[in-house]
């Protein structure tokens, strides 16, 4: 018998946390793939980006075997993402991905996702927006996706890469979220670098989609009522227009709250916290809170106390547990790998007024570099003197 | 929607609208319209916000009232005059982003197929000129190259009508209108002679004028959509608003045209042949 037949069916909370799992030593890309695997998922459709093509080239070997029943490589990116659109009206399980200049390229139509109501996951292997071209790991894009509507996590490392993924699946077809949901890592530094990954068997996978339990018909012509234009266009100029527009996108945004509590169901929350007490923090996403990771512990060894908050989900971003967090924070820093200081800016957004803290205005690094610790660890240091 | 979905509960049917009563006890679901039906049976379409006398919208109507399963048909739209009249009909219709018709219609089938690989789903685009010829040409060639199998229609007035009347690959060359104000430098894009070359199963260009013809081709290119590969059919919906066109004067002009320079061209290749020949003596046995 063919591998994916013999697949069985489990629940999303046996695959999550019960399910025995094993060891890996294994890139990013396969992670990921690892987790379509184990997906249930119907159709991927891929156009090639380095460092994204890896995962999606290994989605289609999965094709090649069985585990998805359609599969192909699109023309650009508008194409397969306009085509996933498609696809996710009928019902079935769609995957997508790309990096930075396909983003881009695509962004007309992942903004419209949201909208449209669309659930489908879309992997994002971060990488630097031209010009000049190059292909180097840098998560500007990410500042273009906070306000597309789409549910939006930031991956650390390979681990993350795996359950997030498996786990936005599910997220994204909950009927009171009906999203797409995104998951970001930053490009090179995760994909194409091995770590340790905890995996269920391969033998398990996730139920299939259950379309008609979501927010809105199928375009299927099997769900009445008949007289259906799931995407009306709205565009009279009068205050019913107006009002049903306001309307649809407060109900976007109110769905992506609604998502917090699969977020906290399935992930363990929308971020993490290392030594809470402490008075001087990093707040990271990404494969900065690795990086942050190991300058703590270089300034515990100094005899610094210092914390972490790992953010998990950008969108929903964690405005409560954040303040909560940052109460009796002093000092606060950012790493990021982006010239414009996203996270920073969400971070001071959502602090003001509820912190005494001073919030430094970075580290950053960009265009393709990896943060050195001492970097995080001169500006923490630099936090501790009380100066910028 | 399949046939069993239009009906509403036992005892409901009365507080249904007068509308909806039509549409199932009256309307074209589950058989073969013919085009001497048109007046005797409820429409997927009949109310639209589209210009008085709009050749568009006539060619509209005839092509929903062709659909050989409208109960099992989607339509895909996009930004343009003619999704004003689509997105009125009683048929599911998808309207995206200006230039994603192929793409998305290419998802629709594919997902329709998966979730109901025994019947057959009828995905059918219908955009205008300018989104299909020019924002829309790389997804429209693509779908072609691939052989996906749906049809595309194409509301060629020549003009970007829904944005004012700017210059469309579509136009033709030394037409005065907005954006090419010394006359079109270019001759119209030779749609047919692409879809040739990419392989399409069934190609066909029209006019409105001949609405037995209009249900004769839109039905073909549907049916072979099915089996054999893509189709493509390109209809002159002339714009009367910004080629000036009296709306009582909008069939004549048509039919000028057709005579004149658009013609009636139907190109099929020999499988779609030898299948419209299997399904037509299937249903006569
Ligand atoms: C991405 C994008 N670019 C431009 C537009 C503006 N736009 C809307 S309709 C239209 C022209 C429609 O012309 P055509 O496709 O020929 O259809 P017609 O209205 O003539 O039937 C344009 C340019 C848009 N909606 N979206
Ligand atoms: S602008 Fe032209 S194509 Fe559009 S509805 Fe009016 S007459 Fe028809």
């Amino acid at each position: 018998m063919e591998k994916h037949a013999k697949q069985r069916v489990v629940s999303p909370e046996y695959m999550f946390f019960e399910a025995p799992r094993t060891r890996h030593f294994i890139t990013g890309s396969e992670a990921a793939s690892e987790a379509v695997r184990r997906a249930n998922l119907d159709i991927a459709i891929a156009y090639p980006i380095t460092p994204q093509s890896e995962t999606m080239q290994r989605v289609g070997d999965l094709f090649g075997e069985g585990f998805l029943k359609d599969y192909y490589r699109a023309e650009d990116e508008i194409g397969a993402f306009s085509a996933i659109s498609g696809a996710s009206r009928t019902g079935v399980r769609c995957l997508t991905a790309s990096s930075g200049p396909g983003l881009m390229r695509g962004l007309e139509v992942i903004a419209s996702w949201p909208g449209h109501r669309l659930p489908l996951v879309f992997l994002i292997m971060c990488r630097v927006i031209n010009a000049p071209l190059s292909i180097q790991p840098d998560n500007l894009e990410l500042a273009y996706m906070l306000n597309t509507g789409s549910v939006l996590f930031h991956a650390e490392n390979q681990q993350d890469f795996f359950d997030y993924t498996l786990a936005s699946f599910i997220i994204s077809e909950k009927c009171e979220v009906t999203l797409p949901v995104s998951v970001a890592v930053d490009g090179f530094f995760v994909t194409h670098a091995r770590g340790w990954v905890e995996m269920p068997s391969a033998e398990l996978k996730l139920p299939g989609r259950d379309c008609y339990n979501e927010a809105v018909p199928m375009i299927d012509n099997e769900n009445p009522p008949i007289r259906i234009a799931r995407d009306a266009p709205i565009q009279k100029s009068n205050f019913i227009s107006y009002q049903m527009h306001a309307a649809w996108q407060q109900e976007i945004h109110a769905a992506q709250e609604r998502s917090r509590r699969w977020i906290t169901r399935y992930m363990g929350g929308l971020l993490e916290i290392t030594n809470p007490d402490a008075e001087t923090i990093i707040i990271a996403s990404g494969s900065a809170v690795s990086q942050s990771r190991e300058a703590l512990r270089q300034a515990q060894d100094m005899g610094h106390q210092v914390g972490l908050i790992k953010i998990k989900s950008l969108r929903p971003f964690p405005v409560q547990e954040l303040r909560q967090a940052c109460q009796h924070a002093k000092r606060i820093i950012v790493p990021e790998f982006n010239c414009v200081g996203w996270l920073n800016r969400e971070v001071r957004a959502t602090l003001y007024g509820h912190t005494e803290a001073e919030i430094a205005d970075g580290p950053r690094v960009y265009g393709g570099i990896t943060m050195p610790t001492e970097m995080i660890l001169e500006w923490l240091l630099d936090a501790e003197k009380g100066g910028q | 929607m399949a046939l069993r979905t239009l009906n509403v509960a036992p005892g409901f049917m009365r507080f249904m609208p007068k509308e909806y009563q039509d549409l199932v006890e009256k309307g074209p679901f589950g058989r073969q319209i013919k085009v001497t039906d048109l007046g005797t049976f409820k429409e997927v379409l009949e109310e639209h916000p589209m210009c008085e006398g709009c050749a568009m919208a006539f060619f509209i109507r005839l092509s929903l009232a062709a659909l050989p399963n409208p109960e099992h048909t989607v339509m895909v739209g996009t930004a343009g005059c003619g999704r004003l009249a689509i997105s009125q009909a009683a048929i599911p219709f998808v309207y995206g982003n200006y230039c994603d018709t192929n793409g998305v219609a290419t998802g629709l089938k594919r997902g329709l197929q998966i979730r109901f690989p025994g019947q057959h789903k009828d995905v059918v685009v219908m955009a205008g000129d300018g989104g299909l010829s020019d924002i829309g040409f790389s997804q429209v060639m693509h779908s072609w190259f691939r052989k996906e199998k749906f049809t595309t229609i194409m509301l060629d007035n020549e003009v970007y009508g829904n944005t004012g009347g700017q210059e469309s690959g579509m136009t033709r060359k030394g037409e005065v209108v907005k954006m090419a104000p010394l006359g079109k430098q270019f001759e119209k894009i030779d749609m047919l002679g692409l879809a040739q070359t990419s392989g399409v199963a069934y190609i066909a260009r029209l006019t409105p004028t001949n609405p037995s013809r209009v249900f004769s081709t839109i039905r073909k290119a549907v049916l072979i959509a099915r089996e054999v590969g893509p189709t493509y059919v390109q209809a002159y919906t002339s714009c009367n608003i910004e080629y000036s066109i009296a709306p009582e004067k909008v069939l004549d002009d048509a039919r000028q045209v057709e005579k004149e320079r658009y013609g009636f061209v139907e190109i099929m290749s020999d499988e779609a042949k030898a299948y419209l020949e299997r399904i037509d003596a299937e249903s006569k046995a």
